[in-house]
């Protein structure tokens, strides 16, 4: 062969390395990571018993407080057993645990435990109407921008998520809660420590 | 109204007291004319009807609103309840109370987009049709035409750096003297086929 002849400046040029290249890498990886964001903000399990409440801050109806107070936020309400509720007037399921709801937190109130109602997906005028009809004295609110019932995962109504004294989710009832669910459920919780 | 006016100073005429009490002493018991008493009714009446005004105006008359205005507004609106159904073919409790909103909305001469926003205020972005241009979701908007123009770009440059190279390599082909062993194959193919030739 005549490889005396081959110079080395005639072989195959060192690739160089090209910043187009390097931007439209870049760029790709940014789509990838945005999309595969979304794609684990959309897919995000429900908050499982024994995992941290999401939190969140409510202003409640016109006419409804939580301790003397038109706003509040599910970390001041640590230290007490918390039984958040996601109904809707025109939720016909949430009709059936309503008067049971405003009943035990009249029987519980003085305990030591919250009742928290979040108008999911509602119209406020109807919300107001519900609440008047079943005569409902707990705190409630609307779920502004659907804000907590996107952290919750809530994908009907009702539901009802017991927190305990520890801000850890304890319970989730899926559909309208029973008497005896209710019940002994925050009784369980009250018996906790916190 | 002139006669009124007109009137206006007997109106105010107090009647010197009539009544005693029973100590036998004069009570102040300003007497007014039944004028007085007529005006100071009408002043009463207008005020409630002032005050209703406004009441009554807060019960919008949404007759007027026609279906048609209202699902041009809907259907550019998704409930989350009845995920991938525009708000207008939705034929649930919440899409029709979310109707209602807008009808009323509509007759208290709100804009489609103000109505929107009222939507995307209360329930989230996701209610919309289409992302707002505006804030985080601009990205939405932006990073599609932004990878067509990027991806056209470089895969231009790409060409084009292939077509350079091409270029240079067909030049260097070209320019190059032949190498001997290289040299003595093409003569003798040259040869060979002007044999077979003559």
């Amino acid at each position: 062969m005549t490889d005396a002849t081959i110079t080395p400046a005639e072989t195959i040029p060192a690739r160089r390395v090209n910043r187009w290249a390097i931007l439209a890498g870049a760029a790709t990886l940014f789509i990838l990571g945005f999309l595969g964001w979304g794609l684990l903000n959309t897919n995000a399990p429900r908050p499982e018993p024994g995992s941290p409440a999401p939190g969140f801050e409510v202003q409640f109806f016109n006419g409804y407080e939580w301790e003397s107070r038109p706003a509040a936020a599910l970390e001041e309400m640590k230290g007490q057993v918390v039984v958040l509720n996601f109904w809707a007037s025109w939720c016909i399921e949430c009709r059936v645990e309503a008067d049971l709801l405003e009943n035990t937190w009249r029987a519980y109130e003085d305990q030591g435990v919250v009742f928290l109602g979040v108008a999911y997906i509602d119209v406020e005028p109807q919300s107001i109407a519900y609440m008047e009809e079943f005569n409902i004295t707990y705190p409630n609110a609307p779920d502004l921008r659907s804000h907590i019932s996107q952290d919750y995962k809530v994908t009907g109504v009702p539901e009802t998520f017991f927190i305990g004294k520890d801000g850890l989710v304890k319970d989730i009832v899926i559909g309208p809660v029973s008497a005896q669910r209710l019940t002994s459920t925050i009784e369980r919780l009250l018996a906790e420590d916190a | 109204m002139l006669k009124v006016i007109r009137h206006l100073p007997s109106l105010f005429v107090i009647s010197p007291p009539r009544r005693q009490d029973r100590k036998g002493t004069s009570v102040c018991a300003f007497v007014v004319s039944r004028r007085l008493f007529w005006l100071v009714a009408l002043l009463l009446l207008a005020s409630v009807f002032a005050l209703a005004a406004p009441a009554a105006q807060a019960q919008t008359d949404t007759s007027a609103i026609t279906d048609d205005q209202v699902n041009e507004v809907a259907r550019d609106l998704y409930c989350p309840v009845c995920e991938s159904t525009p708000l207008d073919v939705c034929p649930t409790a919440a899409c029709r109370d979310w109707r209602e909103v807008i009808r009323t909305q509509l007759a208290e001469g709100r804009t489609k987009q103000e109505i929107m926003d009222y939507f995307a205020e209360q329930y989230g972005g996701r209610v919309l049709a289409e992302p707002p241009r505006s804030g985080f979701a601009l990205i939405v908007w932006i990073l599609p035409a932004a990878a067509v123009i990027g991806g056209g770009f470089l895969f231009a440059r790409y060409l084009n750096g292939l077509r350079r190279e091409e270029n240079e390599r067909t030049a260097e082909t070209a320019d190059a003297p032949l190498l001997p062993a290289e040299e003595n194959e093409y003569m003798a193919r040259v040869e060979r086929e002007l044999q077979e030739e003559s």
